[in-house]
């Protein structure tokens, strides 16, 4: 069963290297932008033979953009539900991408930071994530592509609405900007109300991990705009660079240095007993790897662990994720083996980093 | 609990502090009856909600029944089977569903109406006037708000250069 996922499983992405601004809270900045092809029905109403010419049409125009012509462009139709469960773990394409039906594919660069969805919700999901708050960079890079990309094809686009989308809670600039957190004082010292509040008072959503619908796993947090109508991108991007991201940011060090201060031992408990945990347990699901992950991960940013490499970290977040960990161990797992070979894992690579 | 300082007579229900211009505290207690005919609060009208709440519904009803006849002469999507599902069928809807949609939109999004931002490179240049003209418009109530008339005249003397294009 290789195909070219067994390397891409592999590989770390350029996103979680961690570096970037604020990189210890703010995992990585995501800019997804949704456009339609005009003269062709939205997806709910277009036939298989429709879905193919739309899907060709893109295809065609990414071919014929000077600096996409050289990304990976991956059949997701035909690909196995193993490699599909790959492409989300890595968020180079949704969960409703992975699960749909009919043409569809993915088109990523080698290095991970750019991905275009054709045939998801929209006609093209055009994404671009950058490690760490680096709001401008990911803007001009995605302002780019759409920019090219408008060269080959005719959005549809109306006067008073903007770009059309399949679904009116995206009208107006198609933009979805999510910045990633990891947030585990302020989830220790039940402080998360704090961010809530933060950012419902500028209309903004949390989610988890994998974006709508998915719980908050192991203090990861997203925070998303809702609005995509009446205000510009840049006014969009400017909520999150100029005050909600900084703020949370604030209050997740000052939790942390509370934590410092006042309960230490309690804190260094969690970070030594995850730390023993992921370095001893024969058998880790993957929602506690996460859990004691995350732990370990503060434990470096606050100075109470030196032994681990802040990238091995990074990169058993996403290696310990079902598929991925199927993908390393080259077979088919079910819960219990997967259970096993994620102990194992870890364990290898904590000891040898 | 007290009486109303006003009438003496009945108990004071209402119940106000303010700082009056010299920075003094003053209280008000006040019944239903004098608080109204101070218009500190208005007369309560149980039947102006219901009225209201009523239009609404008959207004969604009649609505109900014009969008059940509502279908897109592109691609075939009835309003209702859009209401279902929350996709919309083509870009057209947007216009042959506009009666209906636009309220939605606007519940979605906040109250807005009308797209801001970038624009293909086509209809760019009317674009960037209407932008213009609304990011003025901003400017405007903030001037009018904060009272610099003086630059809510230059503001509006731009918005009407940028209109009268």
């Amino acid at each position: 069963m290789s195909t070219p996922f067994d390397e891409v499983a592999r590989r770390s992405t350029e996103w979680l290297r961690g570096v970037g601004p604020l990189h210890e809270i703010v995992i990585s900045t995501r800019i997804r932008m949704a456009r339609n092809l005009a003269g062709y029905f939205f997806l709910s109403r277009a036939d298989s033979a429709m879905r193919g010419e739309i899907s060709g049409a893109i295809q065609k125009a990414v071919r014929d953009c000077g600096p996409l012509s050289t990304y990976v462009d991956a059949d997701v139709e035909h690909l196995s539900d193993l490699d599909r469960m790959v492409l989300v773990e890595r968020h180079l394409i949704s969960r409703q991408h992975a699960e749909g039906s009919g043409a569809r594919r993915v088109v990523f660069d080698p290095t991970e930071c750019v991905s275009l969805m054709i045939n998801e919700e929209d006609h093209l999901r055009i994404q671009v994530m950058r490690s760490g708050l680096q709001m401008d960079e990911a803007w001009e890079q995605i302002n780019e592509i759409d920019d090219a990309l408008e060269q080959h094809v005719e959005y549809a686009f109306h006067s008073q609405y903007g770009y059309l989308t399949a679904c009116p809670t995206n009208v107006g600039t198609g933009i979805r900007v999510s910045v990633m957190l990891h947030l585990p004082a302020l989830r220790l010292t039940n402080e998360l109300d704090k961010v809530v509040q933060a950012a419902k008072d500028l209309k903004l959503a949390i989610r988890g991990l994998y974006g709508e619908g998915t719980e908050a796993l192991g203090d990861f947090f997203q925070v998303s705009n809702q609005i995509t109508l009446g205000r510009s991108e840049l006014e969009i991007i400017d909520d999150f660079r100029g005050s909600v991201i900084p703020k949370i940011v604030e209050y997740e060090q000052k939790a942390r240095q509370a934590l410092l201060r006042n309960r230490s031992s309690a804190l260094e408990d969690k970070i030594f007993r995850a730390m023993g945990l992921l370095q001893s347990a024969r058998l880790m699901s993957s929602n506690e790897a996460m859990q004691y992950l995350s732990h370990v991960r503060m434990g470096l940013h606050v100075g109470r662990l030196k032994s681990v490499n802040l990238q091995t970290v990074n990169e058993l977040f996403m290696q310990t994720q079902p598929a991925h960990l199927q993908k390393l161990q080259g077979e088919r797992l079910n819960g219990k083996q997967r259970s096993i070979a994620r102990a194992k894992l870890i364990r290898a690579r904590l000891s040898n980093n | 609990m007290g009486l109303c300082e006003n009438c003496k007579k009945s108990q004071a229900t209402f119940h106000l502090t303010n700082i009056d211009k010299s920075g003094e505290k003053v209280e008000r207690h006040l019944c239903d009856r004098c608080a109204v005919s101070e218009g500190l609060v208005q007369i309560h009208k149980p039947t102006a909600f219901n009225e209201t709440l009523e239009n609404v519904i008959a207004g969604d009803q009649r609505g109900q029944a014009a969008a059940r006849q509502l279908v897109c002469e592109s691609c075939g999507l009835s309003y209702l089977e859009f209401r279902n599902q929350g996709l919309l069928g083509c870009p057209q809807d947007y216009d042959q569903f506009c009666e209906f949609l636009a309220t939605l939109v606007e519940r979605a999004q906040d109250g807005a109406s009308h797209h801001v931002g970038k624009s293909p490179a086509a209809s760019g240049a009317q674009m960037s006037a209407r932008q213009d003209i609304s990011k003025l418009r901003r400017q405007l109530d903030d001037a009018v708000a904060a009272e610099d008339y003086e630059r809510a005249a230059e503001l509006r003397d731009r918005m009407r250069d940028l209109s009268g294009e």
